[in-house]
């Protein structure tokens, strides 16, 4: 039991500590220990990369927000169409140009505007149905690996028919069977998206649940639910972590599928996925309508994957040493 | 070993049912029974008719009844037929596996030739400019969404060679390999090159990672000390070890993509699997999503279960548990 592995010894068994100096004693604070958190950050805000990744985010996090702002400056509506200064004689979209910065689309829409409102629709579901499946995944794994046994057993042959159901196809049919909204997406995409965190989850919690620790709060007279949450739990913090940053571009991927395939967040709310999908019809006269949404998925894709990365390396000094 | 076995298939067979039982829930639940005998019944259809036509394909049965007859079929060899043409279900698969099949053994031989071989350099040349090259390519492929990564290279590679005088690449569709080799290669770079370049990422990772930890090894300083080449040491003492969780991780992703590539086949217009699925969804053709479905779900537990038999052969230990 003396060789924990790595991210064992890097769990934090409290929350980090809010650094609010004044509340501290004196005493204290002459040896100030670094919590494993902050240890983390520290890494994390050494690589430079991660930190680039980040301020992309926060850009496009910005841009979703002050969504609004671009149509007001533009004077173009998300959804309004201007089939006379925007839309050829012949039907065919505008290039870039001073007025419409990014073009426009087959019916005449401001293109740059709704970039900037689909962002807000990958963002949100990428965000929210991430926190939503990593939520059940926890759950769930640590149920299962927790009380072993039968529930365990349940709980494992529910993991596996997840997984080995194909996601696409099952997420259509489910769409496709209620009305497209923005709530059935994320639920959808949750559904599927559960049962990967769990797996991670629950084999953690197998070789947790032996430590000592974890007998002696049983000895105590612990409840199951408190030994899961309170014991356990924050020792698989640092994992779920990791897989929260790493799982959002996956996620907002899939949104972005769903809404190609046409059952995603029902038009005519902007949406990436959903405008490359109109711009596929007409790519030969319009390039723009298809090379500046796909930019737009790619360099959000491309910063969560790459602050996943440092987010991995930051939590994990064992990849760390490996990788860099 | 056989008890091993045994356990397996019947754990898979189990997933199987389980899996069709949740599409004709589905099923059940949406509009899909009734919409399906109004079309076929036609628009001015009165009640009568459209009865009649639910009774003709079995929809006015409770769903265990429904069932029941599925399961018996599937005994048979049979998986049914389509609602609208009455085509039989193993024939339209037929028909669609082909396609979906060259477009994923072609894939995955690209994706695998690719990710072992940047892995490796990456892995050799640890943190040199190549390395850091390939690592960067390699998250910009693995970020990048497969219709988004498919429509740039028709974009570039159809729109804009044509638009230049350099007409090579068809926009899409299929040749099948019967009617004309030279054209059914020509459709599928343009697929191939798109599901290998987004598949390709993890392979990197996993071959760089495993290689790097093999190399670490002490039998591999054993190799080193008795003095063999620097090549061979690498290829056949490390890359030997290092490829089994890359074979495993093959296995498990030619597995699901047997079930059909929705997307890339969607961009291509390559009517596979995947692509009939969509449509099926679409006209809620049960007995063809149904029969699909089943098809894939199948190549992934059987996948799965080749991977785990390998492995069982290859390390003992994992046979215990």
């Amino acid at each position: 039991m003396s060789n924990l592995p790595p991210q064992e010894v890097m769990s934090p068994t409290a929350p980090a500590v809010p650094a609010e100096d004044d509340l501290v004693p004196e005493a204290a604070r002459v040896i100030e220990g670094r919590s494993p958190w902050r240890l983390a950050y520290e890494r994390l805000h050494r690589d430079r990369a991660a930190m680039i990744a980040l301020g992309v985010i926060l850009v496009i996090v910005v841009v979703a927000i002050a969504a609004p702002v671009f149509s007001l400056v533009t004077g173009h509506g998300p959804d309004q169409q201007f089939r006379t200064t925007g839309l050829h004689s012949d039907g065919l979209p505008y290039a870039p140009n001073a007025r419409f910065l990014l073009g426009t689309d087959d019916q005449g829409r401001d293109i740059l505007v709704r970039i900037a409102y689909g962002a807000r629709i990958s963002l949100l579901v990428g965000v929210v149905a991430t926190l939503l499946e990593v939520a059940i995944g926890t759950i769930l794994g640590l149920a299962a690996g927790y009380f072993g046994g039968a529930v365990d057993t349940l709980i494992a042959r529910l993991i596996d028919i997840v997984l080995s159901i194909p996601f696409l196809l099952f997420a259509i049919s489910l769409v496709s069977i209620s009305h497209p909204s923005l709530k059935i997406v994320i639920i959808v995409i949750a559904v599927f998206g559960w049962a990967a965190v769990a797996r991670i989850v629950r084999g953690q919690v197998f070789s947790i649940r032996e430590k000592e620790y974890i007998e002696a709060a049983r000895s105590l007279g612990a409840s199951p639910w408190r030994i899961m949450f309170i014991d356990i739990l924050p020792n698989v913090v640092a994992p779920i972590t990791v897989y929260i940053t790493l799982l959002i571009p996956v996620t907002i991927v899939a949104e972005a599928s769903l809404s190609y395939l046409g059952v995603g967040v029902p038009p005519p709310t902007p949406d990436w996925g959903q405008m490359i999908a109109e711009a596929q019809n007409i790519y030969q006269q319009a390039w723009w309508f298809l090379v500046f949404p796909s930019l737009a998925l790619l360099i959000t894709t491309v910063a969560f994957n790459i602050l996943g990365d440092g987010v991995r390396d930051a939590l994990d000094p064992r990849t760390q040493q490996l990788f860099k | 070993m056989v008890r091993f076995l045994i356990r397996r298939v019947l754990t898979g067979a189990l997933v199987l049912l389980l899996v069709t039982m949740v599409v004709f829930v589905i099923f059940y639940v949406g509009p899909g029974p009734k919409a399906v005998a109004h079309v076929l019944a036609g628009k001015q259809a009165s009640p009568s008719e459209i009865a009649a036509e639910a009774k003709r394909l079995h929809l006015n049965l409770p769903l265990w009844h429904q069932y029941w007859i599925f399961l018996v079929n599937i005994l048979h060899g049979n998986l049914g037929y389509d609602y609208y043409h009455g085509e039989s279900v193993v024939s339209i698969i037929g028909q669609a596996f082909p396609i979906t099949l060259s477009l994923a053994l072609g894939a995955a031989v690209l994706w695998l030739t690719i990710g072992v071989l940047t892995g490796v350099v990456s892995a050799v040349r640890s943190r040199s400019v190549a390395d850091r090259v390939l690592t960067v390519a390699a998250l910009v492929f693995y970020s990048m969404p497969t219709f988004v990564l498919g429509l740039l290279m028709l974009l570039v590679f159809y729109y804009v060679l044509t638009t230049h005088g350099l007409a090579f690449f068809p926009p899409g569709g299929y040749t099948p390999i019967g009617t004309s080799p030279w054209l059914w290669f020509k459709g599928l770079i343009l697929p191939w090159i798109t599901l290998a370049l987004v598949s390709a990422a993890p392979y990197t990772r996993l071959t760089r990672g495993a290689l790097l930890d093999v190399l670490g090894e002490d039998y591999i300083r054993t190799a080193r000390a008795k003095g063999l080449a620097e090549r061979r040491v690498t290829y056949r003492h490390g890359l030997r070890a290092a490829l089994t969780p890359v074979a495993s991780q093959f296995g498990i992703d030619v597995g699901v993509l047997l079930g059909g590539a929705v997307i890339t086949e969607t961009v291509f217009s390559m009517p596979g699997l995947g692509y009939t699925a969509v449509q099926a969804i679409q006209t809620q053709d049960l007995p063809v999503i149904i029969g699909i479905v089943l098809i894939a779900a199948t190549a992934v537990v059987v996948a799965n279960l080749l991977v785990d038999i390998v492995y069982a052969l290859l390390d003992p230990r994992v046979r215990l548990h």
